[in-house]
């Protein structure tokens, strides 16, 4: 251990970085071990609470624009596809929420102990996700009810949680290092996220957007990670081009993120 | 044998000061109105406002295998940064560190205790933000929970723990590091003498007995006579000295004691005439002696000295009392209180100030010179502080800190019984 000399110099500490990172491999787990068991201590509903958000919030789409707004559901029971769209959909606002506000909300450890930053806005995400997995129950429940076989193509389903990590990743990381700097872009995120929800389609399919407006509407990362997950659970056709257009965006999103947070990195403990 | 652990050479680190906001942090709002208005205005926003501020300048010194060496200097002389740089939560500027094998930072107890969770959950999770892996923490974790004396409670949340307990459990975690070199700010400063003993023995078989390298930032010179056998002593982010302890800890004393009579450049200084401005202060007591601690209703001298005679005759000087918190709370002036003037060739002012009646805290004064009609030829802001350093005015064996009471009156209670 004694031979290992580490050099700290004015940006020099780059070299380290991917080093450092696969030796906090373990602070990672923890930060997301300790975020769910807070999360599940604290609340009285716990688990159920990560049920109850998006089967309520499911119901009340497929009222509005399923018996309402008579949608097309392509021969889909309606509550099925809004579920299939709602996973994803809560997924990304929750991990992007809890990963934006990730540095300020735990300054005392910025400034106190040196890891790799990315640690902590990408552990917050794996929270995120346990959630899903629980509410993702919930889809099979619905399924077993409404009797709905899903297609073989549920094998690829792992990709497209991918995608949504990575897009909620991107958008975290930026804004959580943009909220090191700029304490009001916390109100943005609920705001985006609110009307992220009517902007993505959740309450419908995609192809009730009109052909024209497809490829504009593609430029919003999360169609293409919803078109997937509707892709693999109830096989419904793919619009090859837009969702090129989409996944191509998503890992726009996260390069940009990482490429800023990494560049602003190193002043956050001077800054927070 | 004697392995040079850390290393750190001409070491540097620079901050930007914004002058026209306190928060480092701002808003978007803000940085959006800024830029709008500097559009018709550019040359009053500008980077005219941004100022660097050398919080370390040129910093050198060695620490060898099993050292422990103290780190101290006055509130503000670097010493933290230095802490911060060394643990790597900030790049340095300038300059370059070599350090050999693993650095646990310990700027704080209890970094990343989470109340929620229970003790042994705390351990765990504290651990590894120390830089510790699962393995190492399981491992260590019987020996942690003996040193911190918290087996009954250790799966109850921290929240309900006592704060004696919390601080040793928080401290125990970080004492068991299994790292080679330690990086300390200030944690004994918390806690009873009963914890503060244990964990300074604690501190001492680190270096000693476990040959690691302890880096130690304390105002506590006991705990530094104590600990540490090399002391490096910082003032205003320059190295002063460095060397044994006993040698730095003396100077430094003498220094705390002189300090204040050295020519302190004024912060601020308000322009009035530019050939005559009061240019050194003094604080003595009866004795006639510099000093700058005076106890509860002890008399003080105060020294001014004019670079030049001033241009014209009569004029006055006045003297601010601010206390620690920046409150004005005390004035006072040559005249119109005693009706005294200063003359055209008078450059040496002395002012016989007191009895004292203040609590137990740290006091600045800002000086002024009027001449007659209140024109302002010279302000000297926060020209020289003081402190005092006892505060037991009744002889009661009680100290009364600013906490209690600002200043003290006399008074004589009885009973008077109808």
């Amino acid at each position: 251990m004694n031979d290992k000399v580490l050099v700290i110099e004015a940006g020099k500490t780059e070299q380290q970085y991917f080093r450092d990172l696969w030796r906090y491999r373990e602070l990672f787990w923890f930060l997301a071990w300790r975020d769910i068991l807070v999360r599940y201590k604290q609340t009285v509903f716990g688990v159920l609470w990560a049920v109850l958000r998006p089967f309520l919030t499911m119901v009340v789409f497929t009222v509005v624009f399923g018996k309402i707004a008579k949608l097309p559901s392509q021969g889909v029971p309606y509550p099925i596809l809004v579920f299939t769209a709602m996973l994803p959909w809560q997924f990304f606002s929750n991990a992007f929420s809890e990963a934006s506000n990730s540095l300020i909300g735990n300054a005392n450890l910025l400034t106190k102990v040196y890891f790799p930053r990315i640690i902590m806005p990408t552990s917050t995400i794996i929270v995120s996700l346990v959630d899903f997995f629980i509410s993702f129950a919930i889809l099979i429940v619905l399924m077993v009810f409404y009797k709905y076989a899903p297609s073989w193509n549920i094998l690829t389903l792992p990709i497209f949680i991918l995608l949504a990590f990575l897009t909620a990743m991107g958008a975290g990381l930026y804004v959580a290092a943009l909220n090191v700097k700029y304490r009001d872009f916390r109100y943005i995120v609920p705001f985006v996220v609110q009307f992220g929800l009517y902007l993505s389609p959740v309450g419908f399919s995609s192809n009730v957007v009109p052909e024209q407006w497809r490829l504009l509407y593609s430029f919003n990362p999360m169609v293409g990670v919803i078109d997937g997950f509707r892709w693999a659970v109830l096989g419904q056709s793919l619009n090859g081009t837009s969702f090129l257009l989409s996944i191509g965006m998503s890992i726009a999103f996260f390069m940009f993120g990482l490429w800023y947070f990494r560049k602003t990195e190193k002043t956050f403990a001077d800054l927070i | 044998m004697s392995e040079t652990m850390i290393k750190v050479e001409n070491l540097g680190k620079c901050y930007q000061i914004r002058h026209e906001g306190r928060e480092k942090y701002k808003t978007i709002r803000e940085t959006l109105a800024r830029k709008i208005s500097s559009l018709w205005s550019p040359s009053q926003e500008g980077k005219a406002s941004i100022e660097d501020f050398w919080a370390l300048k040129d910093i050198s010194f060695e620490a060898k295998k099993g050292q422990c060496v103290g780190i101290i200097g006055r509130n503000g002389a670097g010493k933290s940064t230095l802490l911060k740089v060394l643990s790597r939560i900030t790049e340095p500027t300038k300059g370059r560190i070599e350090l050999r094998g693993r650095v646990a930072s310990l700027l704080e107890v209890g970094t990343g205790f989470h109340q929620e969770l229970t003790g042994r959950e705390n351990i765990f999770l504290n651990g590894v933000i120390l830089g510790m892996t699962r393995n190492e923490v399981a491992r260590k974790f019987d020996e942690i929970v003996a040193f911190a004396e918290v087996e009954k409670f250790i799966d109850t949340p921290v929240k309900r723990y006592s704060t004696g307990m919390y601080m040793r459990l928080a401290f125990a975690v970080a004492a068991h590091l299994d790292v080679e070199i330690m990086v300390v700010d200030e944690v004994l400063a918390v806690g009873d003498s009963n914890f503060k003993a244990k964990c300074l023995g604690k501190m001492k078989d680190i270096g000693n007995n476990e040959g690691r390298t302890v880096l130690f930032v304390s105002h506590d010179m006991g705990s530094i006579r104590q600990l540490c056998r090399q002391v490096v002593l910082l003032s205003k982010g320059e190295l002063i000295k460095v060397g044994e302890m006993q040698e730095v800890t003396s100077y430094y004393e003498a220094m705390s004691t002189h300090e204040n009579n050295e020519n302190v450049p004024t912060k601020i200084r308000k322009p009035g005439n530019p050939n005559y401005h009061l240019n050194k202060v003094e604080l003595r007591n009866t004795q006639g002696l510099p000093c700058s601690k005076f106890a509860v209703n002890e008399i003080m001298e105060i020294h001014l000295w004019s670079n030049t005679q001033a241009p014209v005759g009569r004029y006055t000087i006045e003297f601010v009392l601010y206390n620690s918190k920046g409150y004005r709370i005390s004035w006072g002036a040559a005249n119109p209180i005693q009706n005294t003037y200063f003359d055209k060739e008078d450059t040496h002012y002395v002012c016989k100030l007191g009895p004292l009646p203040l609590t137990t805290g740290i006091y600045s004064f800002t000086f002024v010179v009027r001449i007659w009609g209140m024109e302002r030829w010279d302000m000297w802001e926060d020209a020289i502080s003081f402190e005092i350093n006892q505060c037991d005015m009744f002889k009661t064996g009680f100290e009364i800190t600013s906490g209690e009471a600002e200043f003290m009156i006399n008074q004589q209670w009885e009973a008077r019984n109808v």
